[in-house]
């Protein structure tokens, strides 16, 4: 029998390694679906202890309201400042309330938040499932008779698709008020036409309801992401660091992609 | 099935992956004793508990407890069964997020409709049991590694279970509480009428408190016998553990090459 070339074992390992990955994956996504559809079947139980999930939302929702609105604050004096900078040129510095409202309510309220909201909420929550994981908590509720995915895993899931649309509107909100600072108390836009062109412009229905619609996809994503990867993670200090990385990245990504395939769909022309 | 048994297990076999854990184990537990589990260090005396407690599903083989097959229960009804077991966990498992009076009270408020009034009652009862009392406000963090293991102890019981399983409730402890939990869980036994699975490797405390040994080695019983028993045995398992020889039939080294080989293969493949 002749033996392969070392080129021949390098092919294989490669092609093997290959196969182990995507088998890997498969599995977890299978044992993601179940978890996701586990979660759903446990979300009615924890919901009749409204308790729980309003804790969560104070724990996640709450505590993020300073970095959301400082962050929203300085996002929408940046946009008065390049929005004026631009809109001048074309001598429509009227405008510049349009221009600040519809790119925080349409991209920047949902996508900034969310990403906020990831790794100061999402990654929290990984570090305490994570945790429990590791330190056997969650084994322990389990032989109580107590089901750690309807009274650990589903009201922090919800707390956080609870919160993640409020924080975006607060974060557009915010936002409009940095806007408002800059263009019309610093630069001295007219404030009338500031607010009128907002209000004439921003429709509620298409705009305010897009971003809506986005700010709960993503919050919805990043939580799941957020309680599968504590959930699943190896039950080791490296084990929960890697997966609050992986929530961290994972969330971001997600979040991107989503928001295009989102405004794919929402953009219309007129 | 025998009813004076609360629980069997019939021929059990259990993997991780490919690597047999337990080779054809059976055990019968009778109602109302307590039976200690002794054998060497990852030998699979945890996994054992878990399999009676259904975390871990057997290969093969049965796992009565009070005349229903655990792996076979459905979610509800293992969950029922549950209610009626407690379990200390080998390094404790107490929630860290809520205090030791919480953690003690945890399955009460899941479980019951008790006012708080009464909770608070029999918390401090089990408390006092264990002799944290006045440690009730303390969080888990501020706990010794011993105290710890008496709180987790006191949550086991929190429900007075029909079945108790303790992973090595002496570990951490100090000669004077080790006495005295001893004694706890043999009074706690017999006031419950409860039936206990203690995995230790304490010996000499064992042999005051229970009723019954099995000794496990490899995956599978080599010895079992009252106290008495075991005291005159000749086998030389039995001889090792009760005179805590290093030298025996358990192995203390976990499966490995020899270690000549070992540290001389490497120096061989450096050289190359
Ligand atoms: N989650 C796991 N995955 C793979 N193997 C495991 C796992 N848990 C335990 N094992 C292996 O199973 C064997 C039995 O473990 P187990 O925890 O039951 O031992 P033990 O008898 O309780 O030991 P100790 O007295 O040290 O607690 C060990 O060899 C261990 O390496
Ligand atoms: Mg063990």
């Amino acid at each position: 029998m002749s033996k392969p070339s070392s080129g021949q074992h390098v092919l294989l390992s490669i092609v093997a390694r290959l196969g182990h990955q995507v088998n890997d994956a498969l599995q977890r996504l299978g044992f993601a679906t179940r978890f996701f559809i586990m979660l759903l079947a446990c979300s009615g139980q924890s919901f009749r202890r409204l308790n729980l999930t309003i804790r969560e939302i104070y724990f996640s929702g709450f505590q993020s309201l300073l970095i959301i609105m400082v962050s929203g604050l300085f996002i929408g004096m940046v946009l008065g400042m390049q929005g004026y900078e631009t809109l001048q040129r074309y001598g429509s510095a009227d405008a510049l309330g349009v221009l600040v409202a519809l790119s925080l309510v349409r991209e920047l309220g949902p996508v900034v938040a969310a990403l906020l909201f990831a790794s100061r909420a999402g990654s929290s929550i990984t570090a305490e499932i994570g945790l429990m994981k590791a330190t056997e908590q969650l084994t322990a509720m389990d032989m109580m008779a107590v089901n750690p995915i309807a009274r650990v895993v589903a009201p922090r899931f919800w707390g956080g698709v609870i919160s993640m649309p409020l924080l975006a509107a607060l974060f557009s909100a915010t936002g409009v008020f940095g806007g408002y600072l800059i263009g019309v108390v610093f630069i001295g836009v007219d404030e009338g036409a500031f607010w009128s062109q907002m209000q004439a412009s921003v429709d509620f229905r298409y705009d305010v309801w897009s971003g809506i619609v986005k700010s709960f996809v993503f919050g919805v994503a990043v939580s799941l992401i957020a309680v599968f990867e504590g959930y699943d993670a190896v039950p080791t200090a490296e084990g929960v660091s890697s997966s609050i990385k992986g929530t961290v990245v994972k969330s971001a990504l997600a979040i991107l992609a989503l928001d295009f395939v989102l405004t794919s769909f929402m953009f219309r022309e007129t | 099935m025998s009813a004076d048994n609360l629980v069997e297990i019939k021929d059990l076999d259990f993997a991780y992956d490919d690597r047999p854990i337990l080779k054809g184990i059976s055990m019968e537990i009778p109602r109302g004793k307590v039976v200690a589990i002794m054998g060497g260090s990852g030998c699979g005396k945890t996994t054992l508990l878990r399999l009676i407690g259904g975390q871990l599903k057997p290969s093969r083989g049965e796992v009565l407890v009070d005349g229903l097959s655990v792996p076979h229960l459905g979610n509800d009804e293992l969950y029922a069964l549950r209610r009626r077991m407690g379990m200390l966990f080998q390094f404790g498992a107490l929630f860290t997020d809520i205090s030791v009076f919480d953690n003690v009270a945890y399955q009460m408020r899941e479980h019951t409709d008790l006012p708080e009034e009464l909770i608070r009652d029999m918390v401090l009862l089990k408390l006092n049991a264990v002799g944290l009392r006045g440690a009730h406000q303390l969080m888990p963090a501020e706990l010794s590694g011993g105290m710890a293991r008496r709180v987790a102890l006191a949550r086991a019981i929190a429900l007075d279970p029909m079945l108790i399983m303790y992973d090595e409730p002496f570990a951490g402890l100090d000669p004077i509480s080790l006495g005295v939990i001893g004694q706890l869980i043999r009074k706690l036994n017999d006031a419950l009428g409860a039936t206990t699975i203690m995995v230790t490797h304490d010996i000499q405390e064992s042999l005051l408190i229970v009723d019954f040994i099995y000794f496990m080695s490899d995956g599978k019983i080599v010895a079992l016998g009252t106290p008495d028993q075991i005291r005159a045995s000749k086998d030389p398992f039995v001889h090792q553990f009760v005179f805590a020889e290093a030298d025996g039939p358990v192995p203390f080294h976990y499966p490995a090459v020899p270690i000549a080989e070992e540290l001389l293969g490497r120096g061989a493949d450096e050289q190359a």
